[in-house]
């Protein structure tokens, strides 16, 4: 376990006892104020609306639901494999670990048994997307603080790892890159290579900004002590994932129900002392060195051999198979047109993505659509929480905490 | 991290081994009356030994075009998860369509808008939610979305937005920065 470094607390800049008399009998009616929908802090379309006394929230309620756009029902409609590019936008910035968790659920039901090589792959990029989503999370929430420079230093690095992503998958942000069984394709030549690279310009950066926040007095006053969230409602209110860890609970499903060979790699999970958003950001800064590692250890390990499995029910054909053989031909066709087919049952299945437990339940009727999918987008639980966590604080800690919990409507309203 | 997963569910097993079963993906599973619901899961989140901390995530299944024919409409599933143990568990009750359910938001904060979610878009009660209305869907929004009769391609254009200030008062009241007036 490493914990986020201590820093010494901080001498109170206000005390009580400094506000002048005649204001104790002022008395003043309580403000209302919308915070977003439309506004660049608020990271999407999210609405809290506020109580305000003075500038501090005497009570807030939050609206969502702007960018619903009925991804459960969506999926009925589609095949399996069709459901992966609606996933790629639940959490936009972590495209591909979104189509991990759906593929390794959907995998589960049907009982496949994906290939060694492709749980490595899987575990190699799923981790660069946790380190790029961790790099914007931490990058917006510097920006919405003030400390604009901050996040050069980390999209930079961010546009590097899309470079690659690009190469390997061809999109930059909505990779679509899992298939039931698979992957859409290998690595390619220089994959390895380009990764390290690219690692090592992010643990220079990730230390560089790390180097000019971590004990700036302006960004510890800002972040330290605000909008703590203690571990036992945090665990009430289904916190997982990073603002969980922060909190001080050590739950990581790498480490509690590790799968693709998780167990294998050295790493460490990144805990925090008091749940505020100086640790929530912290603790996503050790999470990227965390990553980092494992990452580094995947390529040493990664093993030769097919990356999609051998199975004429899950698999398409090669190309040649298709246009030159009619077994291939009609296999082919009937993998697209009636899809991967689950057998009757349900399954729930979850992976640790960027932002926690992403869960999917996912019920079959036997055909090659799935009967019902109910994702558990980990943004959802932690927003839920949301209003009782700025209550007491001021409209600028709103802006700082919004940020910390990394909230991605997409994921959050499907 | 003192008790083992298994442990766990073998002790879920012990006290309800008439609705205990092990799905064929290994998951352990926990098919419950509807009236035992409440208590059953009070049962899971209170007591030491067994500890479910967490409400991963609730809903609601409509089986209307499920091939396999069931007596029931619906049917309500939890998604539970114990800290300490690390153990799993699913409980699903069967639902009929003019049957409430009874809130857990009493027992997990994460219910408030599973619960809230779960009822928009399948249109099943959940009796003892003091905030129960519509979360993703549009507050004039008619008719329950998830629902297997519900057409994927209907559109309903809704353009006034909430004000906010009904569920405002609401939590004002429950920070006690409003009192309510009694009326006689």
């Amino acid at each position: 376990m490493m914990r986020v470094p201590g820093i010494e607390d901080k001498s109170p800049v206000l005390a009580e006892a400094v506000v002048p008399e005649f204001y104790q009998d002022l008395h003043t009616d309580l403000m209302f104020l919308n915070v977003g929908p439309s506004h660049p802090a608020s990271h999407g379309t999210l609405r809290t609306f506020v109580a305000l006394d003075g500038e501090t929230i005497a009570a807030a309620v939050t609206e969502i639901g702007y960018l619903h756009r009925g991804f459960e029902k969506t999926c009925e409609l589609r095949t399996y494999n069709q459901c992966i590019p609606y996933t790629d936008r639940l959490n936009y910035c972590s495209a591909i670990l979104n189509n991990i968790g759906f593929a390794k659920a959907a995998e589960r039901l049907m009982g496949v048994e994906i290939t060694d090589r492709c749980k490595f792959v899987r575990v190699i990029v799923g981790e660069m997307m946790r380190v790029v989503d961790h790099l914007i999370c931490i990058g917006t929430n510097l920006v919405d603080i003030g400390a604009l420079s901050n996040f050069w230093f980390l999209y930079n690095k961010r546009e590097q790892v899309y470079t690659i992503l690009e190469r390997l998958t061809g999109a930059r942000l909505t990779n679509s890159f899992t298939r039931i069984g698979g992957l859409a394709r290998d690595l390619y030549d220089g994959f390895e290579a380009d990764t390290l690279a690219v690692l090592a310009d992010i643990e220079k950066a990730a230390v560089n900004v790390q180097s000019l926040v971590a004990k700036n007095r302006i960004f510890v006053d800002r972040t330290q002590g605000i909008c703590i969230l203690t571990p036992e409602r945090a665990i009430s209110y289904g916190f997982t994932g990073p603002n969980l860890r922060a909190t001080g609970v050590p739950l990581d499903l790498r480490k509690t129900q590790p799968y693709y060979h998780y167990d294998a790699f050295d790493f460490d999970i990144a805990v925090g002392s008091k749940g505020d958003t100086y640790d929530r950001i912290m603790v996503r800064f050790i999470e990227i060195e965390q990553s980092i590692r494992i990452i580094r250890q995947a390529i040493k390990m990664l093993p030769g051999g097919p990356i999609n499995v051998d199975d004429k029910r899950v698999t398409l054909p090669g190309k040649a198979d298709t246009y030159q053989n009619i077994e291939g031909l009609i296999n082919h066709f009937k993998l697209i047109f009636e899809g991967v087919k689950a057998p009757v049952g349900e399954v729930y299945d979850a992976t640790e993505a960027a932002n926690g437990e992403l869960g999917f339940y996912i019920v079959s009727d036997g055909s090659g659509y799935p009967y019902k999918v109910k994702c558990r987008p980990p943004c959802f639980y932690a927003f839920n929480a949301f209003h009782e966590m700025v209550e007491g604080h001021m409209i600028a800690d709103l802006v700082a905490t919004l940020g910390s919990i990394n909230i991605i409507a997409g994921e959050l309203e499907r | 991290m003192g008790v083992s997963a298994n442990a766990v569910l073998a002790n879920v097993q012990r006290l309800y081994p008439n609705f205990f079963t092990l799905s064929p993906t290994q998951e352990a599973v926990l098919v419950v009356p509807l009236a035992n619901l409440l208590e059953t899961l009070t049962k899971l989140r209170q007591d030491p030994d067994l500890n479910f901390n967490f409400l991963m995530d609730l809903t609601i299944i409509d089986y209307l075009t499920h091939p396999v024919p069931r007596k029931t409409r619906f049917e309500v599933v939890y998604q539970l998860f114990a800290l300490e143990s690390a153990a799993r568990l699913r409980v699903k009750a069967a639902v009929q369509q003019a049957e409430s359910i009874q809130s857990v938001t009493g027992l997990w904060a994460a219910a408030d808008w599973a619960e809230r979610e779960a009822w928009e878009m399948y249109g099943l009660k959940f009796d003892g939610h003091t905030n129960l209305r519509r979360l993703l869907t549009h507050k004039d929004f008619v008719g329950y979305p998830l629902r297997k009769d519900y057409p994927a391609k209907k559109r309903q254009p809704l353009n006034d937005s909430d004000t906010l200030l009904e569920e405002m008062e609401q939590r004002l009241v429950f920070k006690g920065l409003k009192t309510v007036e009694v009326e006689g």
